[in-house]
């Protein structure tokens, strides 16, 4: 019957071989995929940055001095840091964008939370449905949708008319142009993100649980701060932090939404890179606002081990 | 089935007419739309006791026990524990506490904090919560596991847990929903034993519910079987397995032959029935109410069957001959098949006392089988 010899059994094929020349076997490749995706795309982009910011500012292509001399001396400066500590205009703007993203965490967190909920109670025909719906905005262009908010919140635009037209006021309100058209744009951006995971902590736990501590005295108000919260306490975690880090730095709201006096730290930098053209500037700036956002996540998911262990 | 012990105290409240019930349900039906889970049903229940709701599953006995606990309102009927109507009570203001069948332990919380979980809802003092979740930690003998979470537990750990929670604000009714079920069959053994000491030892009411016949036998003090909603009898273990009341619960309860046939004579105390299929009479001692010529059943149990080799020496009644299809041999005991002319098959048990190798029936032999007339139960559903 074995005319033929089994092809699984043969030698391994072009690519393996190659890899194994290389000293990997398939395994290791196939783990090293996103090790090598990010040491491409984000380490060595972020060396790039971190080089930078120990640059001056040059009227050169590209804008700044080389961080080695022509004999391969080290001219690197701390200028830039000490600038970004000197002048208050950046530590207003890192502590303007920390306290709107925390603001808009916990407004995406409080909405979220009651939405996620109902969601993961629903009849478990309707789940994929609400599901898609909570998806449906990323069809279009997150740009397109901010846009549509400056419809929406101008003088003239769709919530004053209606507002007027109901006869709750009859002076516009001024609402584009200040931060708290930022903090919706941001809110309804990143709602998705916040409510996603938590769905998929409370759609997994066990209603039983609930009944347990009722069962056990537990009213149910009590039980929800007792039981349900700290069980979907990762979904919070999750939740937060998909909508704090990439609201810390957001640039496109507060300058499509908000006033000259939001300051936000995105905003300071694109202005720093595009308009001062200072890019090692810039790059301090970059560096600053990725270790403050870095260096907490990380004790934060030290602490969570931690517990679990 | 300690209690029926005949020089100790009896411990049968249902006989007395003077004890109060503890809990007593009033023509209870719960419907779901079209669908009736629990039909009528009115069962009263004594202090102390360890009653078992019994049945297939879907019969709604987690139904009926969801109820007690007040996640699910009665359409109809009536509640009362001590007396006190239960209707509009929410289940966190019920003295009654209920182990879940899939333990519903809380994942966040160590074993201490899982069972003194109750106890700090009443807000009882510190020292008082320390001391009582202590104890419970002792009886189900978890001491070591205490600042464990529930998933580094094992199965038969988590059913302790699960246990001592619910008894350890000692409610007035303890229910027990499937408490076993998940545990392997050894380790489920070994707990019925230990449920039953700590019910025991509490002095708790306990009401279980279960699909495992021999879990309701050996823990209860009285056991409901209950088919479609319904309850179809409420009796002893003992007396469900000697007296079943209908085929149902002869055939739910233990391994039984029955046989169909008509009245055929009878009087105080005695009844005759004969069975044409099988070409047989058969005579009980109790009286059946039925006349003659009325359609009935017999039920026999395996182990009251004699088998033999020779016929036995009254061969009017009470005996019939057939060939051993199979011997199923299980050490302690084996069972026979035996094949009748008719082609019914009828199971008997018989304790191997001798060494198998000198077992006189083998496969394919003729046999005789006979019984006392003690061992007939008159049946009329």
């Amino acid at each position: 019957m074995s005319a033929q010899p089994a092809r699984s059994t043969a030698k391994p094929g072009r690519t393996a071989s190659l890899l194994m020349r290389l000293g990997l076997s398939p395994r290791t490749a196939v783990i090293a995929v996103p090790y090598v995706w990010l040491l491409l795309f984000f380490f060595t982009p972020f060396l790039i940055v971190l080089k930078l910011s120990f640059a001056e500012i040059a009227i050169a292509i590209p804008p700044y001095t080389p961080l080695f001399d022509g004999e391969g001396n080290l001219q690197g400066t701390l200028e830039n840091y000490e600038l970004l500590l000197e002048d208050d205009l950046y530590w207003r703007s890192y502590l303007n964008s920390l306290k709107i993203a925390l603001i808009s965490t916990l407004l995406a967190l409080a909405i979220g939370y009651p939405i996620a909920y109902a969601m993961a109670r629903a009849p478990s025909q309707w789940r994929m449905l609400l599901l898609m719906l909570v998806i449906l905005p990323f069809w279009t262009s997150f740009l397109i949708r901010v846009y549509a908010w400056i419809g929406i919140l101008k003088s003239e635009g769709l919530l004053n008319l209606l507002l007027i037209s109901i006869g709750l006021i009859d002076q516009p309100l001024q609402i584009l142009h200040t931060e708290l058209a930022v903090y919706i744009g941001i809110i309804y951006s990143y709602l998705p993100f916040m409510v996603l995971p938590l769905y998929a902590t409370l759609e997994k736990m066990d209603h039983s649980l609930l009944e347990a501590a009722s069962d056990l005295g537990c009213p149910p108000l009590k039980a929800f701060w007792q039981i349900t919260v700290p069980i979907s306490m990762p979904g919070i975690i999750a939740g937060c932090f998909l909508v704090f880090i990439p609201a810390v730095g957001e640039f496109v709201i507060p300058d499509l939404l908000g006033g000259n006096s939001t300051l936000m730290i995105g905003r300071t930098l694109w202005t720093e890179f595009f308009s001062n053209r200072d890019w090692p500037l810039a790059s301090a700036v970059a560096v600053i606002l990725l270790a403050l956002l870095v260096v907490p996540i990380m004790y934060f998911q030290r602490q969570q081990m931690k517990q679990q262990g | 089935m300690a209690r029926t012990g005949s020089e100790r105290e009896v411990f049968e409240p249902w006989h007395d007419a003077a004890a109060k019930p503890h809990l007593a349900l009033k023509q209870i039906s719960k419907r779901f739309g079209d669908f009736v889970a629990v039909d009528d049903i009115s069962l009263d229940i004594y202090q102390r006791e360890f009653f078992s709701l019994l049945g297939p599953s879907g019969c709604g006995k987690s139904t009926l026990l969801r109820m007690l606990a007040g996640f699910e309102r009665p359409s109809a009927g009536q509640i009362l524990l001590e007396g006190d109507d239960m209707a509009g009570v929410p289940p966190h203001q019920r003295p009654v506490n209920m182990m879940f069948q899939s333990y519903a332990l809380f994942p966040h919380m160590s074993v201490r904090d899982n069972i003194a979980f109750g106890l700090k809802q009443d807000g009882a003092p510190r020292a008082q919560i320390r001391q009582r979740v202590d104890e419970a930690i002792e009886m189900v003998q978890l001491g070591q596991f205490a600042s464990r979470k529930p998933h580094q537990l094992s199965g038969g750990q988590r059913q302790r847990v699960a246990l001592a929670r619910c008894v350890v604000k000692r409610p007035q009714l303890v229910l027990l929903d499937e408490p076993l079920g998940a545990l392997d069959k050894k380790l489920r053994q070994q707990t019925q034993f230990e449920l039953m000491d700590i019910q025991e030892q509490l002095g708790l009411t306990f009401i279980i519910v279960t699909h495992d016949q021999e879990e309701a036998m050996t823990v209860s003090s009285r056991i409901a079987v209950m088919d479609e909603g319904r309850i179809v009898q409420i009796a002893t273990p003992a007396e469900l397995y000697e007296y079943p009341g209908s085929r149902y619960v002869a055939e739910f309860i233990g391994e039984v032959n029955i046989f169909e046939g008509r009245i055929s004579g009878g009087g105080d105390g005695h009844t005759e029935l004969t069975c044409s299929r099988n070409d047989c009479r058969f005579r009980a001692d109790q009286s059946s109410g039925l006349k003659n010529g009325d359609q009935a059943w017999i039920a026999l149990r395996p182990e009251k069957l004699r088998i033999d080799r020779e016929p036995p020496a009254d061969t009017a009644a009470n005996c019939l001959q057939g060939q051993v299809l199979d011997i199923g041999y299980l050490g302690n005991l084996s069972i026979y098949h035996v094949e009748l002319p008719s082609g019914q098959v009828v199971t008997a048990t018989q304790t191997n006392r001798s060494r198998l190798v000198e077992r006189s029936i083998s496969w394919e032999d003729k046999v005789w089988l006979s019984w006392a007339p003690a061992a007939c139960v008159v049946l009329d559903r």
